[in-house]
């Protein structure tokens, strides 16, 4: 069994971004870019799966510009077999991004799917659920367990209340939640192999896809300020200040 | 056309999410139906009916959605669509789960957690852990939203509703509903609490907890945690508070050994009155706290529950 793991290059997790003084978007000029942590724990679980004998091939796709290709090197490095870049120029929508994901099952046939729950940069939580209702095939949302079984899976799930049970019939479309493993670190060998690994580029049109956003960002704005109150010696002094300010 | 909301319940109460929801829905101009797919849940249907700025509730009363799952909802919601032109759930973890599934079917982009209705095609959302909002316009056709709750106050339950029973939509078979581990509480929830008492690493264990429960008790506080604490094993995910867990925007918010990284802030920041406890005075959290106390939490913490009961807690 074929899995696909769809890997996103976004701003570091540990980066204060910036919004543009114009309005236009966030800053992006130097700043570090990495793997979305949620794909990152996708491409350890199909890694973890082949290592078990489960998984035949990992394939790393990577939907952005030329630099996403280090991205999926970041997957090979972490024992991915090989990858697709598909080429892309400015944003590309959750649904865009679903939709190349499906040409890519339609011509690869894999079993599972497995992408982050959402990417850290525009928190849309959409493209795995979009990429399953595409083909038609079961999901398996914010997974916090998988337990890949014969033709099925169980997955356990982070939901608001606890966690949820389900059974999918494969092939599915998993997405990651935080507590489903604990990424690797890519050892210098095999960072050093992973430059061997091929990947394949491609454009949208390859698919057929028009990336054309239907949404229009009118402006990207900077959110409302707090600023820094009191800090206080004491409870009783803490206390105070909450019921001066009603809430006590 | 009309607006759909998905109603979020349990087949008994219907949860606060639906009635925000639904005055988001009311901001669109357009009427307001809501679905309450379920078993057994008249109670749920009644209380629908009751929210202002509700025209109807399509109820669709099957064994189907005892426990929906997304590919269940979906294909109801697929069912009704003709029928609107904006279709918008909570964004819950159930509401997450099934309305991509429907945007995808219709052809058309989600827009998730919206914060505010601009106009009847414009809305505010956070990316970047709500560093950064963006304003975004729909094109034409139908709109598919989530709504973040948080920002929106609940409708109220004046008004009452037509309802009209939906037949259930087929079942595409791939996926079933096995079984579920809820965390169990007398607290209320944490996203509807006037009081959120969270816990961070600072707090070392599980065990340690209980101080903070002892407090929340006092104050009839729900407890969160950061993600740090949910790894560590000390409380189960669905205390968490951030980017990708829960998003809280209580009266009071009172962080205890908690750093204040970006994804935790990202969930609380919104609160009324933010209070913190560290022992730490660089810690980042101070630089959005109303009140900070600069202690060991482990004196702090009793002091504080000492201290409640004198005050008549
Ligand atoms: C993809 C991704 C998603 C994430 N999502 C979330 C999220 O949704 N929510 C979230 O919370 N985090 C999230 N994080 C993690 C986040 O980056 C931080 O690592 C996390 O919030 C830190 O938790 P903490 O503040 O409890 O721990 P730490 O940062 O370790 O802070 C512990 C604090 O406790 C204080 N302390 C220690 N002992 C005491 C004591 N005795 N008395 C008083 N103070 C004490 C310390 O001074 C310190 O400030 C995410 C990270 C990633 C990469």
């Amino acid at each position: 069994m074929k899995v696909l793991v769809p890997v996103k290059r976004v701003i570091d997790y540990n980066v204060k971004v910036r919004v543009k003084a114009d309005q236009s978007g966030v800053d992006l000029a130097n700043v570090k870019m990495s793997m979305n942590p949620f794909d990152e724990i996708g491409v350890e679980e199909a890694v973890r799966l082949k290592e078990k004998g489960k998984a035949s091939e990992v394939i790393a796709v990577s939907i952005g510009p030329a630099q996403a290709s280090e991205t999926i090197r970041t997957a090979l490095a972490m024992g991915a077999d090989r990858g697709i870049l598909v080429k892309t120029e400015g944003d590309v929508e959750p649904l865009a991004v679903a939709k190349i994901l499906k040409a890519i099952c339609d011509a690869e046939n894999p079993g599972l799917v497995i992408t982050g729950k959402q990417a850290i940069d525009d928190d849309s939580n959409q493209t795995g659920q979009m990429l399953a209702a595409l083909l038609d095939w079961p999901q398996a949302t914010f997974a916090h367990k998988l337990e890949l079984g014969d033709g099925k899976a169980g997955v356990e799930r982070e939901i608001d209340g606890g966690l949820q049970t389900i059974e999918v019939k494969l092939p599915a479309v998993l997405t990651t939640d935080l507590r489903l493993n604990e990424p690797r670190y890519a050892s210098l060998p095999n960072i050093m192999k992973a430059k061997k690994k091929p990947i394949d580029e491609k454009s949208p049109a390859d698919y057929g896809v028009d990336t054309t956003p239907r949404l229009k960002v009118l402006k990207v704005s900077e959110p409302p300020k707090r600023q820094a109150g009191t800090k206080v010696k004491t409870m009783s002094e803490f206390l105070g200040k909450l019921k001066e300010a009603g809430v006590l | 056309m009309a607006a759909l909301v998905i109603a979020e319940h349990d087949n008994k109460t219907l949860k606060d999410a639906t009635a925000k929801t639904v005055a988001a829905a009311v901001q669109l101009g357009a009427p307001v139906h809501i679905l309450v797919a379920g078993q057994g849940c008249g109670a749920v249907v009644d209380a629908a009916a009751k929210l202002a700025g509700v025209e109807k509730v399509l109820v669709a009363d099957d064994a189907l959605y005892a426990r929906p799952i997304a590919e269940t909802m979906a294909a109801l919601i697929l069912s009704l669509a003709d029928r609107y032109d904006t279709i918008l759930a909570p964004a819950t973890t159930s509401g997450k789960n099934y309305l991509p599934r429907v945007a995808a079917k219709l052809d058309v982009p989600q827009i998730s957690e919206i914060l505010k209705v601009v106009s009847a095609d414009t809305f505010e959302r956070p990316i970047y852990a709500g560093n950064a909002i963006q304003t975004v316009q729909a094109a034409a056709g139908k709109k598919v939203i989530t709504v973040r709750t948080t920002a929106f106050k609940a409708a109220a339950s004046t008004g009452s509703a037509a309802i009209e029973n939906v037949a259930a939509a087929s079942d595409p078979g791939t996926a079933k509903f096995v079984g579920e581990t809820l965390s169990k509480s007398e607290r209320p929830e944490l996203t509807s609490a006037k009081i959120v008492i969270s816990g961070g690493r600072g707090l070392q264990s599980g065990e340690n907890f209980k101080m903070l429960e002892k407090v929340a008790d006092k104050l009839h506080a729900a407890v969160g945690a950061s993600r740090a604490a949910v790894d560590a094993g000390f409380v189960p995910n669905d205390y968490q508070v951030g980017q990708t867990g829960k998003v809280v925007a209580p009266d009071l918010y009172i962080a205890v050994g908690i750093s204040g990284a970006i994804q935790h802030l990202a969930g609380m920041k919104d609160s009324k009155v933010i209070a913190a406890i560290n022992k730490d005075e660089e810690a980042p959290i101070f630089q959005i706290a109303d009140v900070g106390l600069v202690a060991d939490l482990f004196k702090a913490v009793p002091e504080m529950e000492e201290e409640l009961s004198k005050l008549g807690y």
